[in-house]
């Protein structure tokens, strides 16, 4: 099979990634759209891995993983500690970092 | 052993006593500390008395001699020592105030007993007694200087030792204060030595300043005014002297010590270590003969007025050191030093003794209040008259040779110092006086209630409040302890005031007239260059000078059993008549009074000025709003793309994102 249909299966994930993470206003679904985007990546990297031959790709992916479950573990205890704080889970009320 | 070696143990032992009470504070128990502090006072006195025996074994044109322990400080083209200058000026005061001081540890470790700081107390006592045998040993201006404002430190630290008082604190900064205005006037006037003879050492300064100063040169004059700014803020002369009489916040036996016996005349003895100096500069030494004389005259006059028991004996302190001054100044060195030996022991003493009524009085310090204590007190009632005999200069005590040698040396002087001398009696009459007026007030008349308590055996008991205030205090750590020592209950305040009493009676015999010349002939080699040597009287006017000074203190003190124990009330009499002079000296010739108009509220002025107008107005206003003006307007659109939304911050991320694809994929393609 030719590597530009894992291409394009994986541009499409990532807009989808990307139109969740702008449009949504929950963080949780933020996180998962994140997820979405970071797969689709690993998508293409392994399928140019596959079309070189050779490993690198694949050991990217695999980094890929890793920091996608560090972000994530991070992201849940954010989203536990406004939680707790009783705070709004909207992305839009969080804006302290206004200049 | 030599001299020197004596020389660095005096000074090694306060030092020892200082760092095991200060850092062992902790773990010695009950009265050790006091004991330890005794013990190191009185093993630096033992070492003075080494030092002492092995200077007097030398021939007499070797007995001034410098060790150096280390380089203290070495620049381009100067070298300061850490060294000691061991000759019989500094060994006198070495015995002096060790000798003194180790009487008042042994007195404060019964009256500071139920104090809480009790070691802070003692650690700080041998700091004191360091700093000022470091300042009598000193053999150069720097280390001078460092003993100086050392013991100006220690003045502070105990006079403020009941922090909690805040007319102690107040106090405590006062004398700090003035302090620092003489330590910076020392400083000075050694610049200027150091930049004419090009050395800081007292031997090559006094040796080089005949080669570089023609007599009376007017920097050496100057520098000389600025040596004596620092003896008047340390020896509380006019105008400096108003810290002095705030500095009877502290506790009794620190006024017996740093404000009556030891550092208060630290002047004296800067001017007599620096005397070759001054006999190149007559017109300093006029200037501060004249000064003396005022001040002696003034602080006598306020004394008549003090209703304080400790500020009637701190204005007395002020007047006596105008003599001492006086003495120095017309070049009676040794007189002047006797005077300050004996005034020592009458002084300490007499504290002591307003201490242990103070105790009796359960901390009231009013004389209004007292009276009567002559039964209920014998010990205390002897050995204070014995202290007030010596101060009004009773015939054939210890005061009676001191004072009148520098009075006669004055007139011999002739011309106007004639005046000086006579002002001198005249204050001499005012001191017999008021000196008698404590005795008759405290300790005749009908005993007080706290006086009849007393004859019945037991202790009167106050609630704890500040004598000069009235407030309550509690008795808590930085406050007087709940308990009060009186004489006649304490053997260590017993053994610290007896040897005190026999000294104020006897101690004028080492200098009679024609009978003896102990103090004069030791302290021959120091004052040897003196150009003055032949000014001194004869022994017939010395004797005729004793004579008028026993009949004016007979005179003073048959008036003062007159007034107040023969016509009593009569003072009153004369207040109701005089009241414009009774607020004149009650007011203490209004000198607080001007310095707080002249320095105090002009700077308060300046200062609300500077903080309203110049920060507030000109740096907040101005300088830092228009910084920060500019500051914002620059930034207005950086700081508008930081909405602080999620969203919007990914959208930007993904636009940038994607226009960089955009941009390589057209370069490429």
């Amino acid at each position: 099979m030719d590597v530009v249909w894992f291409l394009v299966l994986s541009a499409f994930i990532f807009v989808i990634g990307a139109a969740g993470v702008i449009v949504r206003r929950d963080p949780l679904v933020i996180l998962l759209c994140l997820e979405l985007m970071l797969n689709a990546g690993n998508l293409a990297l392994i399928a140019f891995a596959r079309m070189h031959g050779g490993q690198a790709g694949q050991v990217f992916a695999l980094i890929v993983m890793v920091i996608a479950a560090c972000e994530v573990v991070i992201g849940l205890g954010i989203i536990v500690a406004m939680y707790r704080n009783r705070l709004q889970i909207d992305v839009d009320e969080m804006t302290e970092l206004r200049g | 052993m030599s001299a020197t070696d004596y020389g660095w143990l005096v000074l090694a032992f306060p030092l020892a006593g200082l760092l095991v009470t200060s850092f062992g504070w902790r773990v010695l128990p009950g009265r050790l500390p006091g004991w330890i502090a005794s013990a190191a006072i009185g093993l630096a006195f033992l070492a003075a008395i080494g030092a002492l025996v092995q200077i007097q074994d030398l021939p007499a044109d070797q007995r001034s001699l410098v060790d150096s322990a280390w380089t203290y400080a070495a620049t381009a083209d100067l070298r300061v020592d850490m060294a000691i200058f061991v000759d019989p000026l500094s060994v006198f005061m070495c015995l002096v105030v060790s000798g003194v001081s180790f009487l008042i540890h042994v007195y404060s470790v019964a009256y500071m007993g139920g104090d809480r700081g009790y070691a802070r107390y003692f650690a700080y006592l041998n700091y004191f007694v360091f700093s000022m045998l470091l300042l009598v040993l000193a053999a150069n201006f720097v280390i001078l200087i460092i003993g100086w404002a050392f013991v100006g430190a220690a003045s502070y630290l105990l006079i403020s030792f009941w922090y909690r008082r805040g007319t102690a604190t107040y106090a405590g900064i006062k004398a700090f204060v003035m302090n620092v205005i003489g330590d910076v006037g020392l400083v000075i006037a050694t610049f200027l030595l150091l930049n004419e003879t090009g050395t800081v050492n007292f031997r090559q300064v006094f040796e080089h300043a005949p080669d570089v100063f023609a007599t009376d040169d007017v920097t050496l004059v100057f520098a000389c005014l600025l040596i004596l700014v620092g003896a008047f803020a340390k020896s509380a002369q006019l105008p400096l002297h108003t810290w002095l009489p705030d500095a009877m916040e502290g506790p009794t036996p620190v006024s017996a010590l740093i404000h009556a016996a030891t550092m208060v005349t630290a002047g004296v003895y800067l001017i007599a270590r620096t005397h070759p100096l001054f006999e190149l500069a007559p017109t300093a030494a006029d200037i501060s003969a004249v000064i003396g004389t005022a001040t002696l005259l003034f602080a006598a006059t306020v004394a008549l007025v003090v209703t304080d028991l400790k500020r009637i004996i701190a204005y007395s302190t002020i007047s006596q050191i105008g003599y001492m001054v006086l003495g120095v100044s017309v070049a009676a060195y040794s007189a002047g030093l006797f005077h300050l030996m004996t005034h020592a022991f009458f002084k300490a003493l007499l504290f002591m003794g307003a201490g242990s009524v103070i105790g009796a009085m359960s901390g009231i310090q009013n004389i209004d209040r007292m009276g009567g204590f002559r039964r209920a007190m014998p010990f205390t009632f002897v050995t204070f008259t014995c202290g007030a005999l010596a101060l009004a200069a009773f015939p054939l005590t210890s005061g009676f040779f001191s004072k009148d040698e520098v009075l006669a040396f004055t007139l011999n002087r002739g011309g106007g110092f004639v005046v000086l001398g006579i002002v001198g009696y005249v204050a001499a009459a005012l001191t017999g006086f008021y000196a008698f007026r404590m005795v008759f007030r405290v300790f005749y008349g009908d005993p007080v209630p706290e006086a009849r308590e007393l004859e019945d055996g037991h202790l009167a008991h106050h609630d704890a409040a500040n004598p000069m205030t009235g407030e309550a205090e509690d008795t808590d750590v930085g406050f007087p302890g709940p308990e009060h020592a009186i004489a006649e209950r304490s053997w260590p305040m017993k053994a610290a005031m007896g040897p005190l009493a026999l000294l104020a009676l006897v101690a004028g015999v080492v200098q009679i007239p024609g009978v003896s010349d102990v103090i004069e002939n030791f302290l021959e080699p120091t004052f040897e260059d003196s150009r003055f040597r032949d000014t001194a009287p004869s022994e017939g006017a010395e004797v005729i000078g004793l004579v008028v000074g026993g009949l004016i203190s007979i005179a003073a003190i048959t008036v003062a059993f007159t007034v107040y124990l023969r016509r009593r009330g009569i003072t009153l009499e004369w207040r109701d008549r005089f009241p414009a002079v009774h607020r004149f000296l009650e007011h203490k010739w209004y000198f607080d009074e001007l310095y707080d108009a002249v320095f105090v509220r002009p700077a308060a002025t300046a200062g609300s000025f500077g903080r309203r107008v110049v920060e507030t107005d000109f740096v907040q206003g101005f300088i830092v709003g228009g910084a920060t003006g500019i500051v914002r307007v620059g930034t207005s659109f950086a700081r508008a793309i930081q909405t602080g939304f999620l969203r919007g911050y990914a959208l930007l991320l993904l636009l940038g994102l994607a226009a960089l694809g955009l941009y390589f994929l057209i370069a490429s393609s």
